[in-house]
C-alpha cells in the first residue's frame, strides 16, 4: 500500500502554491511515497514520555529595546520588487471575481 | 611558491608586513579563477572591478594606520546564500535570479570590517537543499580531484573553490552536513560551529533551527582564524548565543590530544560504508591513540534515526521559510497578465522558479505539518531530536569528543544519485546528529581511499560551545598526518 496517493500530492501542491503539471504530479507522487515510507522510521524510537525539541538551545523570548532604528529606505526596500507603483509594491488582484 | 598556494595566515601576515598588497593578492586569485573556472564552475558571480575596489580600500585602510585583524587583505569566496550589498545573491535559484540585496549578512559585514576581500559568490544546491551541488539552477560544480565527481553539497562551490586554489578561504552553511561533507570529499577542512555561535542574519533561511554558517579552509588554523573573525553574539539574530566565542585559534595552534578522551561512535560504520573510508578512519583513530588520546567505543543507538528525523524537521521548516517567495516583493514573477489573481501568479511563479528538490521538500514539509499527520511525523521527529540530544549528553559524560567518518563514501559521480533522493540523503548520515543537537563538529582530511584515490574526512564532534575541542583534535591529526605525508593532502590532487 502506498503511503501517499497522487490526489494527496495534488492537494499538497495546491497548499504549497505550486502549479505542477500532470507529469510532475506523477513523478513526485512516486518519490514522495518512497521518502515518506522511509522517514516513517522515526516511529520506531520509543519516545512517548520524551518532550519534543523544536530547537537545540534553551532560548526563550529574546527581545530588543523598542527603539526607532535606522532601516531600509523605500527605494532600497522596493529595489528588488517585480512591480512598483507610487512607492508601493504593485501586486495582482487578491480578491476573486465574485468579491 | 605562488600567492595562491599560501595559507590565509601567511597571506594576512604578508599584507600586514607590507610585503604584498591586498590588490596583488586579489589579482592572483582572480587570475586563478579565470584560469580554472571553465573546468570547476565553483562560482555563480565574479566581478573583478568590485573585488579590486574592495582590495584597494583595504590597502588604503592599512596605509592610514587602521588596525585590522589577522586576515586583512586575505580574499574569500562566499556561498551565494549570504546577502552581499554589492554582488547578486541567488541561493542558486531561478526565483532569485539577479537579485541584489539591499543589505549585508552579519557574516559578510563582519568579514568586510576585518578587511577580507570578496572574490565572488559560490555555487550551491538550490537554497542549500542537497548533498552534491547538482541541484543548482545554474549547473553543477565539479570536484577538483576528479571533474566527473561531485564536490559535495550544499556548499560545493565553496569547497571546490578552496580545493582548486581559487580562494584560500570560503564560507558555507551547514544544516545537515553541508559544510563537513563537501570539505570531506574535496580534501579540505570544514567546520560547523555550535548552533547560534555564528549569526544567521542575512543568511537566506532553509531550516532555521539547524542552519549554521561556518568556515572552509585548506588547513585547520586558517579555518579557526576565519571562524573567530565572523563569530560572536549578534543582536540581529534572536537565536544567536550570547557567550564568548570558544578559543578556537588557540586550540588550532595547540593541537595536543594527550589525555583527551575520544569516543568512536559504534553505529557509524559497517554495511553501506566504503572500505577505503573505514580504513582511513581506523588509521586516524589509531593515530590519535598513538598521540596519547584515550580511545573508547561509544554507543548512540538513536543516531541511525537522525536521518529520517532530519528529513521531517528540515522540510517542515523549509515549507514555512520558503513561503516568503510569493512573487510580490522581490524575485521572479510569472504570469501576471492582468487577469490572474495573486494566488495564481504565486503558484505559477513558484512552479517556474523552484527546482525539483525544493518542490519535493516543500511538499514533504507541508505533508508532515498537516493535521492528522503532525503527531506521527513532525511531532515524533521532534521527540527523536530530544532523544538524540540526550544520547550526545550521555556520551559526553564519558568522553571529550566523538569521532566518525564524515561521510560513508568518497565523492560519487555527477548524475549517479541525481534522481534518487533517498540515495542522495545517505551522504549526510554521519553529519546530521550534530545539527539536530546543535553541537559543534569539524571535518579534517585523513587520507585517500584505496579504491578511487579520493579524499576521506574524519569528523570530530564536540558539545555545545566546545568548538575549540574540534580544532584541537583536528590540528593534532593534521600535524601528524602531514608529517607522515610530507605535506598537505591537497598536493596529491591532479593539476587542473
Amino acid at each position: 500500500m502506498s503511503a501517499i496517493t497522487r490526489d494527496e500530492v495534488a492537494h499538497l501542491a495546491r497548499l504549497s502554491r505550486l502549479a505542477l503539471t500532470d507529469d510532475e504530479l506523477d513523478h513526485y507522487a512516486t518519490q514522495l511515497d518512497a521518502i515518506i515510507e522511509s522517514v516513517a522510521k522515526v516511529a520506531e524510537v520509543a519516545a512517548e514520555d520524551v518532550p519534543p525539541s523544536s530547537h537545540a538551545l534553551p532560548l526563550t523570548n529574546v527581545f530588543r529595546a523598542d527603539e526607532v532604528r535606522q532601516s531600509l529606505t523605500p527605494e532600497q526596500a522596493l529595489s528588488g520588487a517585480p512591480a512598483v507603483e507610487d512607492d508601493r509594491f504593485r501586486v495582482p488582484r487578491i480578491l476573486g471575481e465574485e468579491a | 611558491m605562488s600567492l595562491i598556494q599560501k595559507t590565509a595566515a601567511e597571506l594576512g601576515a604578508m599584507v600586514a608586513a607590507g610585503e604584498v598588497s591586498a590588490v596583488e593578492v586579489a589579482e592572483a586569485h582572480l587570475d586563478r579563477i579565470a584560469e580554472v573556472e571553465p573546468k570547476v564552475n565553483a562560482f555563480l558571480h565574479v566581478d573583478r572591478e568590485v573585488t579590486l575596489g574592495q582590495a584597494r580600500a583595504v590597502d588604503e585602510r592599512l596605509r592610514s594606520g587602521e588596525r585590522l585583524g589577522p586576515l586583512a587583505g586575505v580574499p574569500i569566496a562566499h556561498k551565494d546564500i549570504f546577502t552581499t550589498h554589492d554582488m547578486p545573491t541567488t541561493a542558486a535559484s531561478r526565483i532569485l535570479e539577479g537579485w541584489r540585496p539591499p543589505y549585508d549578512a552579519t557574516v559578510t559585514r563582519r568579514l568586510r570590517e576585518a578587511g577580507l576581500v570578496i572574490l565572488g559568490k559560490t555555487n550551491l544546491d538550490e537554497f542549500a537543499m542537497g548533498s552534491s551541488t547538482e541541484n543548482s539552477a545554474y549547473g553543477p560544480t565539479r570536484n577538483p580531484w576528479d571533474l566527473n565527481k561531485i564536490p559535495g553539497g550544499s556548499s560545493g562551490g565553496s569547497s571546490a573553490a578552496v580545493a582548486a586554489y581559487q580562494a584560500p578561504l570560503s564560507t558555507g552553511t551547514d544544516t545537515g552536513g553541508s559544510i563537513r561533507q563537501p570539505a570531506a570529499v574535496t580534501g579540505i577542512v570544514g567546520m560547523k560551529p555550535t548552533y547560534g555561535g555564528s549569526s544567521r542574519y542575512g543568511l537566506i533561511a532553509f531550516a532555521s533551527s539547524l542552519d549554521t554558517p561556518g568556515p572552509f579552509a585548506r588547513n585547520v588554523l586558517d579555518a579557526a582564524l576565519l571562524h573567530e573573525a565572523f563569530s560572536g553574539h549578534d543582536p540581529l539574530d534572536s537565536t544567536s548565543v550570547d557567550a564568548p566565542v570558544p578559543s578556537v585559534v588557540e586550540a588550532a595552534r595547540q593541537g595536543d590530544v594527550a589525555g583527551l578522551r575520544i569516543g568512536v561512535v559504534k553505529e557509524f560504520g559497517g554495511d553501506g560504508y566504503q572500505p577505503g573510508v573505514l580504513a582511513r578512519f581506523n588509521e586516524a583513530v589509531a593515530l590519535l591513540e598513538s598521540l596519547g588520546a584515550k580511545v573508547v567505543e561509544v554507543s548512540c543507538p538513536s543516531f541511525v534515526t537522525a536521518l529520517p528525523a532530519y528529513y521531517l524537521i528540515a522540510p517542515s521548516e523549509c515549507s514555512s521559510n520558503l513561503a516568503r517567495f510569493d512573487a510580490m516583493r522581490y524575485g521572479l514573477r510569472v504570469g501576471d497578465d492582468g487577469t490572474r489573481s495573486a494566488e495564481e501568479v504565486m503558484a505559477l511563479t513558484r512552479a517556474a522558479g523552484f527546482g525539483p528538490e525544493v518542490k519535493r521538500r516543500i511538499m514533504l514539509g507541508t505533508y508532515a505539518l498537516s493535521s492528522g499527520y503532525y503527531d506521527a511525523y513532525y511531532g515524533q521527529a521532534q521527540k527523536v531530536r530530544t532523544v538524540i540530544a540526550r544520547e550526545f549528553e550521555a556520551a559526553y559524560h564519558q568522553v571529550d569528543v566523538l569521532v566518525s567518518p564524515t561521510t560513508p563514501t568518497t565523492a560519487f559521480p555527477i548524475g549517479e544519485r541525481a534522481d534518487d533522493p533517498m540515495a542522495m540523503y545517505l551522504a549526510d548520515l554521519c553529519t546530521i546528529p550534530s545539527n539536530l543537537a546543535g553541537n559543534a563538529a569539524i571535518s579534517v582530511p585523513c587520507g585517500l581511499a584505496d579504491e578511487d584515490g579520493l579524499p576521506v574526512g574524519l569528523q570530530i564532534m564536540a558539545p555545545v560551545l566546545g568548538d575549540d575541542r574540534c580544532y584541537r583534535v583536528a590540528a593534532a591529526v593534521e600535524k601528524a598526518l602531514e608529517s607522515r605525508w610530507g605535506g598537505p593532502l591537497l598536493k596529491e590532487a591532479p593539476a587542473l
